[in-house]
Parts: C-alpha cells; structure tokens; sequence
C-alpha cells in the first residue's frame, strides 16, 4: 500500500492577500452604528423571539444612500456581503444573496468575520457537526451528512478528541438561556455555510492556489540585496525621462488619431460581426484583398509600424519599393526580425545568410548604412546570436521611417490605393434578418490553413524570384 | 516613437570581466558601465567592505530612493486630467453578452485570443484547455492536462499551436492540427520549467520564443525548439502573477507584476530591470501595456486600476471608487486606448475612462469572480473567463 498524500506538498501554504476585508469590515461597524446606521428589530421565528433583524430592503436603502450608487450595484453589493458571512439570512439561511424585499437578516457576529489570519479548520467544522449530532441525530443536512462522513474517515486519529469538544460545547451551550442559544446557533451555521458550502455552490472566500511566499512577514532585506536596489536606484535616476506634459500629450494624441478605428467608440463598417451575426467586415479586412477599405488604409498613415503590422500594407509597401529599387532595407528589416525571434539553433545559419545577401561588400542586395554600425555588425557575426543585427535593424528602421515611408505616403501607388478604397455601407438588418444570421454563421477559415498557404507561397516565390526571398529561406532553415 | 533601451549596447565585451554576453547598463557612482549579469550579482554580493554595514546600506538605499522620486517629481508638470480636459466624453457605449461559451466544466482561469479574431484558447482548474471558434460557438480542440490548475495559455502568432501550463511549473505547447481526431496530447511539448507555479505565458512575435512568469519570483524566456533558457529575470521578492509584451516596434521589453506589490518592467535582452513602480496597496494580478508601449496599466487586489507613464516614469492615473472594494482581477485597453475594461472578484467588469478617470460603465453577466479579460486583436469585442466555468464575449 502506497501513502499518498491528498495535496502533494509545494511549498505553497500562503493565503493570497484580501486587502477587502479592512473595507469591508469598516463598512460593517458603520451599518452597525447606533446613530447612523440600521435599526434593527425584533421577529418571532418559530417559537424564538429574535432580536436584531433588519429586513434586505433597509440594508439595500441604506447602501444606495451611503455608497450613491445604481440599485443594481446595491443589490450585488449586498449580496457580496452576504457570500462574504457578514450579514446572513434567517430564512433561507442556505441561499446567500441578499434580496430587496421583506426577507430577514441578521448582522454576524465580529467573532465569525472571515479574516486573513486564519483559515476554517477542518477539525472545527468536524466538532460543529458532531455537536449537532449530539443534539438530535439525524439533524444533519445531506450535503453535512457527506462531509461528516469524509471528515470521520481523515480525523479518525483525532475522533475522541473531537467528540470531547463537541459534548464540551453542547453541554455549554445548554447552560445559556434559550434566546442566546437560538441566536449562537443561526450565526454558527450561518458561519459554516459561508465556508462550507453545500456540493454545486461556490463560496466567496475561495481564493484559487495558495501563494509561495509569506505576505503577511516583514521582510528583511539582507546587505546583497541592498546593493541590488542601490543599484537600480541609480540607474533609475540617470535614466532620462520626460515631462508629463509630453509624454501625457502623446497618449492623448493618439487617442484622438484612433478614435474613429475604435469598434466600441465608433461604428465598424459594415456592422461589428459579433453584433450582427455577419463577417463582412473580416472578410474585407484579410490579407489578400485587391481593394482595401477606407479606414484600413487610412490607418496605414498613422504610423510606419502601423503600415507594416498589417500584412497587406506591407505587400503594398514592398510593390512600391521594388518601384523604387530600394527593396533591401526592408528585405533585411525582415530578415533580422527572422533571425531575432526564430529558433536559436538557426541562428548561426541566418546570420550567414543575411551577411551573404546584405552586408558583405559587393553582395547582391546590399544595404546603404553608417560605417561605424556596419562595422560593429560585421563583428559581431564572427559569434552571431540573437541580437547580432540589432543596430544596423534599427538603422535601416528609422531610415524607412524618416524617409521612405513619408515618400510612400505621398507617391502614385498609395494615392491610387486611397481612390480605389472602398466605403461599405453600414448594414440595416430587420430583426428576422438579424435572427436569419445568428443561425448561418460562416465558419471562416481555419488560421493552420492559412499558415500552410503562407508557407507554400513563400516557397514558390523564393524559387521563382532572384535575387533570392530572404524571408523564404529564412523559413526554410526555421523549419528545418 | 524611440525606446530608449535599444540604443544601449546591450552585447558585447563585459567591463569587468571580458566576455562578451548581454550587457546591463548600471552606473558606479554616476559613471556608466557596462556589466553581464554575472559580474553584477559578484558585486551585489561581495562581502561588506570597511566602513559598510547594514545600516550604512540601508541608509544609502533611502536616499537613493527619495532622489528618484524628487527627480520623478521635477518632471511632474501637469496631470492626466489637465492634458485630457478638451477631450470630448464618451458616450453611452451599449455593450452586451453577444456569446456565452459554455463547456468547461470548472473555474476557467485563463484565455487568449488568436490573430484571426475569432478563435480563442481557454483553460481551467480541472485540467482543460479548449480552442474554441468564438463566434460559431464551436469547440475545435481540447486537450487535458496531467494538472489541475492551468493557470495560464497562450495563443501562438501563427495559430499553429497553443501553450498553457500551471501547477505541474511547467508551461507546454501543443500544435493544433486540422485533423479533429488527433491526440494532441502526443506532440505535447515541455519548453519552460519553474520550480513552482506558472502564472502567466506569452509567445513572443512569433512560435519560437516563449516568456513565463512564475511563482517562484522569477519570469524567464524560453526557446520552444530546443527547450533552452534564453534569458531569466529576477527583482521580485514574492510571486510573480502576470506579464506582458510591449507592443512598441523595437518589442524588447515586457512587464510583470507581483505579490510584492511592484509592476517591473524588464529588457528582454540583458535581463535587467529598467523600471519598477511600487504604488499599489496589494499584490498585482495584472498587467497590460497601452497600445503605443508608453504606458500600461494594473489591475491589483486592492480594488483599484492604475496608469503608469513609462517615459515620465511615474503613475498618473488611479481608477478607483469607494463602491469598489473587491480586487480587480484582470484588465484590457480598447484598441484606441480610450478604454479600459477591468474585471473583478465581485463578479462584476467595469469599463474606465482612461484620460478622464471616471467610470463609464458596469456589466454584470457571471456569477462568480472574473478571472480573465481580453480584447480581441482587432478591437471589435472584449472576452471574460470567469470562475462560473464560462466564458463571455461582449461587444
């Protein structure tokens, strides 16, 4: 027989932070205040007289009085508050959400807050169930019935122990008067369905995976790591920044430049698919499109990095410098993007490749750059790795950026793209319409499909074109 | 645009000892020198020198640290909503469930988009992860993981393969096939390993390089092929929980935010840490860059949202309410940069200003904490995974 323990230790034992509680619990003391906050009074419930119940309606009237918020809002609040087990429900004590009516609630007890510090032991909740038991048998709830069960076979070892308490515990609670016992009752059995909750239900205090390290603990910080943080103070200091005005400025700038482009700020043209059921609007937006639409080649001007992340500029582009004859810097822009991003076994061959191609003197496709940066590249080829071409790639970048884009903008090509830019009209659908659509949703085409006609492209133009594709056989070696 | 990381020299022969390998650039009492990686740690961990202690080391850090924020604070001219006053308000934006994606059948933890706008990757506590074709509803591929808790997935550039990974510290990928009848789980692949929890992956610009982030404090960068270690960064002192790449043309940073309360933002090339702010009250749950890669913004368990100003190096924005108290779990900028869409654990998204401040809109829709929120790579709509076992898109 193998020991198997139920949670494999690993070395996560912390409980994340809840930084809502602090809130939270400030929120409780001043619903609770005597002047300003709710006045409760007493029910009758079965033969008990129990005092301080308020009714979800008060709680959710002084909620939207205090906080000014949506009723809605409230009510979510409130029932956040419930899930939480600070406030919890006479009635139906095993649904936790609050209810904008007359339904009862009573305030839980400081004693029963859910904090951070400690967690509701297995072995408590054992000791609450078998004092019920004690009390009248067969008073357990199925779902109780379950985790009784579970719980008896994994504290066998601690069973007496528990039963001990538990008859502790019942004969203590014998001695107090019958009110205060109803009362004790109601909020423990509130406090164990906040943290055990039945089978199928979630409680909102489940956090996910335990944490690795301590929040709770003070750090100390050791010497070394002193050092670490002096020396990145000091670097954060030389570092140069810029005004908030500018660089604010900037972010306002483009948001205003992609407003009109923002599907949830401006209507898309024709119509959002995901509103109406009709794709039109990625089926004019792919790649291979002989006419683009307006606001996509609008959005080519905003900026070079914009022209190029979008495939079908970039082909656009390239047709326009291979006008120009200038078709290297980009050649090699891409190829270094290759080389940069690809796998590490390729690299050594890439770099050769791109030194064949672009920079060694008299190569077919050379590239026009400072001799100082061409000559710190060629250097560091003779041990290439990844970031080899990384000045001479952001060279050639700005070169394009600075000059060539600007030309591209104001040449014949990008022009006659702009006459030739179609405006879809944005769709009216009826309702039947809209209905018809939801069930003939097109299913598209599959991105691996794609990929798998890139890649054949590719391969074919690198044969039929010279000088040679870089970026096909940069693929090549990749997949190689 | 200029990132100003690229024009440091970020390889070649260390100062100290010679090698060439990715060089940090520091500075030794305000003169700049360049140090591997290695020859930094010797320093930082030298013995104390005559004259050093504790004390003397602590004091320094201090001082350090007051200078950065006097030197933050001269740059300090105007704030956020000064700059945005002329800026036209948002008008009421009509957003609703447009699909609910049901079939997990357990928290969902995680999603990514595809590049194709449509299909998208989720994975829950039970072990799952499903492709799905959000606008058709179908489900492509699921595959099962030998864990429970899969706490992060990634959508590969090419929609060629998907990653995900959680308490087994190890972040996988998978290649999706067309093929409907195939074992994915066969070509499973094991590229990055933590010595604990992975919380956050991300593909690069393209399959071949993958960034994790940890609970063991660290996040790493990974070649697929080969399974090798590219690059490690190390700075934060408790879990990391979530990263993200810049967008920025040079692309050679990324942020990550911890327990420790800090969002660094970190070069990918020599692993240094450039940038860290420590504003928020509690751990961040998540990070995620503005559109240009000028600013980002976190989502943390204290219950607000902040703006963090890369080139003015300081936060300017806090998205806050007193009504909100629960912590935000996960926030989205709309393609303009104009909104910002934040989920939360009180099971409820809320959408934000981002130049102005104020909340625009609240959505209820699930029924437990939120836990993922993901605007699609064009814009159109915004997905939640949410611990209710389903997924919503919204638009």
């Amino acid at each position: 027989m193998t020991i198997r323990t139920i949670r494999p230790n690993r070395g996560q034992h912390y409980r994340p932070r809840m930084h809502c509680i602090k809130k939270l619990e400030a929120y409780m003391v001043e619903m609770q205040d005597p002047k300003s906050g709710l006045k409760g009074t007493e029910q009758k419930l079965n033969v008990t007289t129990i005092p301080h119940v308020i009714t979800g309606q008060d709680i959710i009237a002084w909620l939207l009085n205090k906080m000014k918020v949506t009723k809605e809002e409230a009510e979510a609040y409130g029932t956040m508050l419930v899930a939480y087990g600070y406030i919890y429900p006479l009635q139906n004590h095993r649904k936790l959400v609050m209810c904008n009516d007359g339904s009862l609630y009573r305030f839980q007890t400081p004693y029963f807050w859910p904090t951070e510090k400690w967690v509701a032991e297995d072995c408590d909740y054992a000791i609450y169930l078998a004092k019920r038991n004690i009390r009248k048998k067969g008073v357990l709830e199925p779902f109780e019935q379950e985790h009784y069960t579970h719980l008896h076979t994994w504290l066998n070892h601690k069973w007496d122990f528990i039963v001990m308490q538990a008859t502790e515990q019942y004969k203590a609670g014998k001695d107090r008067k019958k009110p205060d016992r109803v009362v004790l009752d109601c909020q423990e059995r509130a406090y164990w369905i906040v943290n055990r909750p039945p089978r199928r239900t979630h409680s909102a205090l489940d956090y996910g995976t335990d944490r690795l390290i301590d929040p709770t603990i003070e750090e100390k910080i050791s010497f070394d790591q002193h050092r670490r943080m002096n020396i990145f103070y000091q670097q954060a200091i030389m570092r140069s920044k810029v005004k908030s005005s500018v660089s604010l400025g900037a972010l306002v700038k483009f948001v205003n430049t992609y407003k009109s482009h923002d599907p949830f700020l401006a209507p898309c043209l024709p119509s959002n698919p995901w509103v109406t059921d009709n794709d039109t609007y990625w089926t004019l937006n792919i790649r291979r499109v002989d006419q683009c639409t307006k606001m996509r080649v609008e959005r080519w001007s905003f900026s070079f990095f914009e022209l190029l992340s979008d495939q079908r500029g970039r082909d656009d582009f390239k047709s326009f410098l291979k006008k120009e004859f200038s078709g290297e810097n980009l050649a090699f822009w891409e190829a270094a993007e290759e080389l940069k991003w690809g796998s590490a076994s390729a690299i050594a061959t890439k770099a050769a490749v791109i030194f064949k191609t672009f920079l060694a003197p008299g190569a077919p496709r050379w590239i026009n750059i400072d001799g100082r940066t061409m000559g710190l590249t060629v250097k560091g080829l003779d041990h290439p790795h990844r970031y080899v071409l990384d000045g001479a790639q952001t060279h050639v970048f700005l070169l394009m950026k600075k000059d060539t884009f600007f030309r591209y903008l104001k040449s014949p090509v990008y022009k006659e793209m702009q006459n030739r830019a179609l405006n879809p009209e944005p769709h009216n659908f009826s309702e039947a319409q809209l209905e018809q659509n939801s069930r003939n949703r097109s299913l598209g085409v599959h991105p691996i499909t794609v990929w798998q006609q890139e890649e054949e492209e590719r391969a074919k133009a690198a044969i039929a074109s010279a000088p040679v594709d870089v970026k096909a056989m940069m693929s090549k070696i990749d997949r190689k | 645009m200029c990132d100003q990381t690229f024009m440091a020299i970020t390889f070649g022969p260390c100062d100290s000892c010679s090698k060439a390998s990715p060089l940090m650039n520091i500075y030794i009492k305000s003169d700049p020198i360049n140090y591997c990686s290695f020859c930094m740690e010797m320093m930082a961990c030298q013995a104390l020198q005559s004259g050093e202690s504790l004390a003397t080391l602590k004091s320094e850090s201090d001082s350090l640290k007051k200078k950065l924020e006097e030197e933050r604070a001269k740059l300090h001219d105007v704030e956020l909503n000064q700059v945005a006053e002329k800026v036209e308000l948002v008008s009421a934006l009509s957003i609703r469930t447009r699909r609910v994606l049901k079939g997990h059948g357990n928290k969902v933890l995680c999603m990514d988009w595809c590049k194709d706008k449509r299909r998208l990757v989720s994975s829950s506590q039970d072990g799952k992860v499903i492709v799905w074709d959000g606008y058709t509803l179908n489900k492509e591929h699921a595959v099962t993981m030998p864990c429970t808790w899969v706490m992060a997935c990634a959508y590969a550039p090419s929609g060629c393969a998907v990653a995900c990974g959680g308490l087994d510290n190890k972040c996988s990928v998978y290649p999706l096939s067309l093929d409907k009848n195939e074992n994915l789980a066969a070509k499973k692949k094991s590229v990055a390993m933590h010595t604990n929890y992975l919380s956050g992956c991300s593909f690069t610009n393209s399959d071949m390089q993958l960034l994790t982030s940890s609970g063991d404090g660290t996040c790493a960068l990974w070649d697929v092929e080969s399974g090798q270690l590219l690059q490690s960064f190390h700075g934060h002192t408790a879990d990391v929980l979530s990263l993200n790449l810049a967008p920025s043309e040079t692309g050679n940073t990324f942020v990550s935010g911890g327990c420790d309360k800090k969002a660094n933002v970190w070069d990918m090339r020599s692993g240094q840490n450039v940038q860290s702010f420590e504003t928020h009250d509690s751990d961040i749950n998540c990070v995620k860059y503005y559109p240009t890669g000028d600013a980002f913004a976190s989502a943390s368990d204290d219950g607000t949202c902040r703006l963090y100003d890369l080139r003015a190096d300081r936060e300017v924005a806090v998205y806050q309410k007193d009504s909100i108290i629960f912590g935000a779990s996960s926030v989205d900028f709309s393609l303009s940069g104009r909104l910002l869409f934040a989920g939360y654990n009180d099971y409820t998204i809320n959408v934000w200003d981002v130049l102005k401040g104020n909340r625009i809109s609240i959505l209820f829709g699930h029924e437990n904490r939120v836990s993922c929120v993901k605007v699609s790579p064009d814009g159109t709509s915004f997905a939640s995974a949410s611990w209710d076992t389903s997924l919503r898109i919204w638009a």
